[in-house]
């Protein structure tokens, strides 16, 4: 466990509630320069264990590879009238951190080969372990970008961003590494809702905004006296470390 | 070099709900059982402590339940001529792992069985002829009948503590149960749980159109209840964490809930987890099982003697296990000859989500596994299928099983998968949206069957079980009417929009999208040792002291959840080798 598992700090509290500035001005090499949160020696309660958005510091991606997730999470799940959107809930923090336990080495998964081709409904055939699909996922859309557009992925308008996204989803747009329909689907997208949906303490859904959002009351779990009504319910969400919203 | 293990009277391999029964049954006979389990131990607290257990991370996304595929999985392919590949991520089917297995992460739904699905081919043949049966069925009766297995499917229900409403009280039909119930000797121990908005909503409409709803039974209790063993359950509070998650509550019977308690305090009995059963050991006549061989935590062998073998592991252990041991003979699907890997049978899984007007709230985020209501109608041969021309059923219900948005949020059909357009339907149909499914039977191929892949290792360098299976036309016609039935149901229970997945001709299994865990079929329980590889006592023909329970025995894919039966069936072992077996070891039926 790392020194700030389970402890929020006052920095991080007041980072976290200031941490609004749009992900679009946000450069990856400023949030490696941030010093590491400090531990606050008074702070006991186990809260969540994750560093505000902007102070957050990529523990798997790359700088290119960070700019590009947060790129295409803005995309994929864009803030709009309907809410926050993937980046200021933390979704970019959320996938990163997955891909540091044993799921990114493919550890559930059976993994011996020979791989071989096989028609759709036989599911994932592929040897590529998470960690890889995302590293050689994200250079090849990079790279398509690059070829046509003359800008990494991160640096496209909007629209073109989600003309390459849809492209690659249909399955229109390929690469030779690896299928870049799989990795959207299975993957990028798939983390994405994910890291939007999870509990707080996984990084993502900060202030547990997309559950708000839906209606979801995250972890009640309790609802006998509700069951047989088919009425709003009335209480809003409570995430696993106590937080109510 | 396998070290040798203490001799016991019973080795039980797996120890998930027919383990737990089968050893709680034989060690209060006076035995000296030990149980094997392959995964970790685990019990309500901590495992499953709120709110530790209630994040859809953890146990949906990431499986924290389920098999680790890394350890060992299955290959898969839809035919003989094909390549298999292996199943290398969780999708179709979930199997467990762990102390109580695949009983932990259950939903709960808890039926029995029809009494003519235990003698198909002699029922169909009576009432449509035997050319009604298609080339390639290999349909077969199970050996065993409905009202030999009663008592046991009431000493299951009453361990469970199952919540119902009974139609049929040793022939006396009652209202508000099931019509169509096959005669029950008693009441359900617990009165049915509360309906949810889906459940109401699908059983006024379904008796508007002339159905029969009734509130499907559910292993969730509806009140407080202490079972025959003295273990005490708490009531239901339909937190919406039941299909992939342990109960926080003592609610859904599980091993853990309802035998476990009693069991551990008995001083002959032991359980040994992290210990991986390579294969049953037998003597040089191969006719007498002398104990298993396991890997233990720390990777050694160890041989553990037995007088006493019973397979209580999930079925694709079961049936690898008697593949790999060389006990009976292997199937042949060009001769169809042999048994062991014989009548592979899964289930047909309709789903259809249902959208209504946002003044009407569904909330799915409340729920329990088994609570619905359900129809019979067209289950088993309830209704004429002269004039079908197909073989089988299915129940059809409106459960409200409780569901969270990183499980998935269903969507109408047509919204983007992404972006601002994605959002707001999340946001309109969340707490909106129910379902409604049909659950249907899979009857017995020539084609479809169990053997040991070619390519394939597990972890300790066994060969993965091979599935091969695909939908066939008897049962694609029929879950064309019942697809026809749903959305009829779906209208009238007033959805706006109805979208989902109806399995029809033309379709192959697709193994990616979670469909059911009710794979069984392979070690089939008979009266013919040329199509079984089990009696009725579900004792092996070639090796009496060899006993083998689990979804595994069923001679074809019944439409009901499977639990139900796999837990009688194994109360109905545990009463013969009691009453008959242990005063005169040797095969219990003679040919």
């Amino acid at each position: 466990m790392s020194s700030n598992d389970g402890r929020t700090s006052r920095r991080d509290f007041l980072a976290s509630t200031m941490a609004l500035a749009p992900m679009a001005a946000f450069v990856p090499g400023q949030a490696a320069a941030q010093s590491p949160v400090a531990e606050d020696p008074q702070s006991s309660a186990p809260a969540p264990n994750h560093p505000a958005v902007g102070d957050y510091r990529p523990q798997f991606f790359t700088p290119a590879e960070w700019t590009f997730i947060n790129a295409a999470c803005a995309r994929l799940i864009p803030a709009d009238e309907h809410g926050p959107g993937a980046v200021e809930l933390g979704v970019p923090q959320y996938i990163d951190r997955q891909l540091g336990t044993p799921w990114a080495d493919g550890a559930i998964w059976y993994m011996q080969g020979p791989f071989v081709e096989a028609a759709p409904e036989f599911g994932y055939q592929s040897q590529l372990t998470p960690k890889q699909q995302y590293r050689l996922g994200i250079k090849a859309i990079d790279a398509l970008c690059q070829e046509r557009l003359n800008k990494p992925f991160g640096g496209l308008a909007p629209a073109q961003q989600d003309d390459v996204l849809k492209q690659i989803e249909k399955g229109s747009l390929g690469a030779p590494e690896l299928h870049l329909a799989t990795f959207f689907s299975g993957f990028l997208l798939k983390n994405v809702l994910e890291g939007f949906f999870c509990d707080p303490m996984y990084g993502g859904n900060r202030d547990m905004a997309a559950w708000k959002m839906i209606g979801y009351p995250g972890v009640r779990a309790d609802y006998r006296e509700w069951i047989g009504e088919a009425k709003p319910y009335p209480y809003g969400p409570v995430s696993i470390y106590g937080e109510r919203g | 070099m396998a070290s040798a293990g203490k001799p016991v009277d019973v080795v039980i391999v797996g120890f998930g709900w027919t383990g737990a029964i089968m050893a709680i049954e034989l060690a209060q006979a006076g035995l000296n059982v030990l149980a094997l389990e392959r995964g970790e131990d685990a019990a309500t607290v901590p495992n499953w402590a709120y709110p530790k257990v209630v994040d859809e991370i953890s146990q949906s996304a990431r499986n924290g339940l389920l098999q680790n595929l890394a350890k060992t999985t299955v290959t898969i392919r839809h035919a003989k001529n094909e390549r298999a590949v292996p199943y290398r991520q969780i999708g179709s089917f979930k199997p467990g792992t762990g102390v109580g297995g695949a009983g932990i992460h259950w939903s709960g739904v808890h039926s029995r069985v029809m009494p003519e699905e235990l003698r198909l081919r002699s029922h169909i043949t009576e009432r449509y002829g035997a050319r009604f049966i298609p080339a390639g069925m290999t349909l077969q009766d199970w050996g065993v009948s409905f009202n030999e297995l009663e008592p046991h499917f009431d000493r299951f229900e009453n361990v469970c503590g199952t919540s119902g409403k009974a139609g049929n009280i040793q022939g006396r039909k009652l209202e508000g149960g099931n019509p169509f119930e096959a005669p029950r000797s008693r009441e359900f121990p617990l009165p049915p749980l509360t309906d949810p908005p889906t459940s109401v909503l699908f059983a006024k409409a379904t008796r508007e159109l002339g159905y029969h709803p009734y509130p499907l039974p559910a292993a969730n209790a509806s009140q407080p209840y202490t079972n025959p063993y003295g273990c005490q359950l708490g009531p239901c509070n339909f937190c919406g964490f039941c299909s992939d998650y342990g109960c926080i509550n003592y609610s859904k019977a599980s091993p853990q809930t309802t035998i476990l308690p009693v069991l551990y305090r008995m001083p002959n009995f032991a359980l040994r987890t992290n210990a991986h059963v390579l294969k049953v050991n037998t003597d040089s006549t191969g006719k007498v099982a002398t104990g298993v061989t396991y890997v233990d935590a720390q990777g050694r062998e160890v041989e553990q003697p037995a007088t006493m073998v019973i397979l209580a592991a999930f079925h694709l252990h079961n049936v690898r296990l008697m593949l790999s041991s060389g006990i009976g003979k292997p199937y042949d699907p060009d001769t169809g000859t042999g048994t062991v890997g014989r009548n592979f049978c899964y289930q047909l899984l309709n789903s259809v989500n249902l959208f209504f007007d946002q003044s009407l709230y569904i909330n799915q985020f409340m729920g329990a596994g088994g609570v619905g209501q359900a129809i019979e109608d067209f289950y088993a041969d309830n209704f004429d299928h002269g004039p079908l021309g197909f073989i089988g059923g299915g129940v059809i219900w409106g459960r409200q099983t409780g569901n969270g948005p990183v499980r998935g949020i269903p969507l109408p059909s047509g919204s983007p998968t992404w972006g601002s357009g994605w959002k707001a339907a999340v946001k309109d149909n969340f707490l909106h949206s129910g379902r409604i499914e049909s659950q249907l039977s899979n009857m017995a191929y020539r084609g479809c069957f169990l053997d040991l892949d070619p390519t394939y290792r597990d972890a300790y360098g066994v060969p993965l079980l091979r599935m091969t299976l695909n939908w066939q036309d008897n049962d694609l016609r029929m879950s064309e009417f019942f697809g026809e039935r749903l959305s009829q149901i779906g209208k009238a229970m007033g959805a706006k929009s109805i979208s989902g997945r109806v399995l029809k001709r033309g379709d192959n299994w697709d193994t990616r999208p979670y469909q059911s865990t009710h794979i069984n079929g392979g070690t089939a329980m008979g009266a013919d040792p040329k199509t079984s590889v089990l009696n009725k006592y579900l004792q092996s023909w070639d090796v009496s002291n060899l006993f083998v329970l689990g979804a595994n025995v069923f001679a074809h894919g019944i439409g009901y959840n499977p639990t139900g039966l796999v837990g009688a069936l194994a109360y109905w072992a545990a009463a013969n080798i009691r009453s008959t077996y242990l005063k005169s070891p040797g095969p219990m039926v003679h040919i």
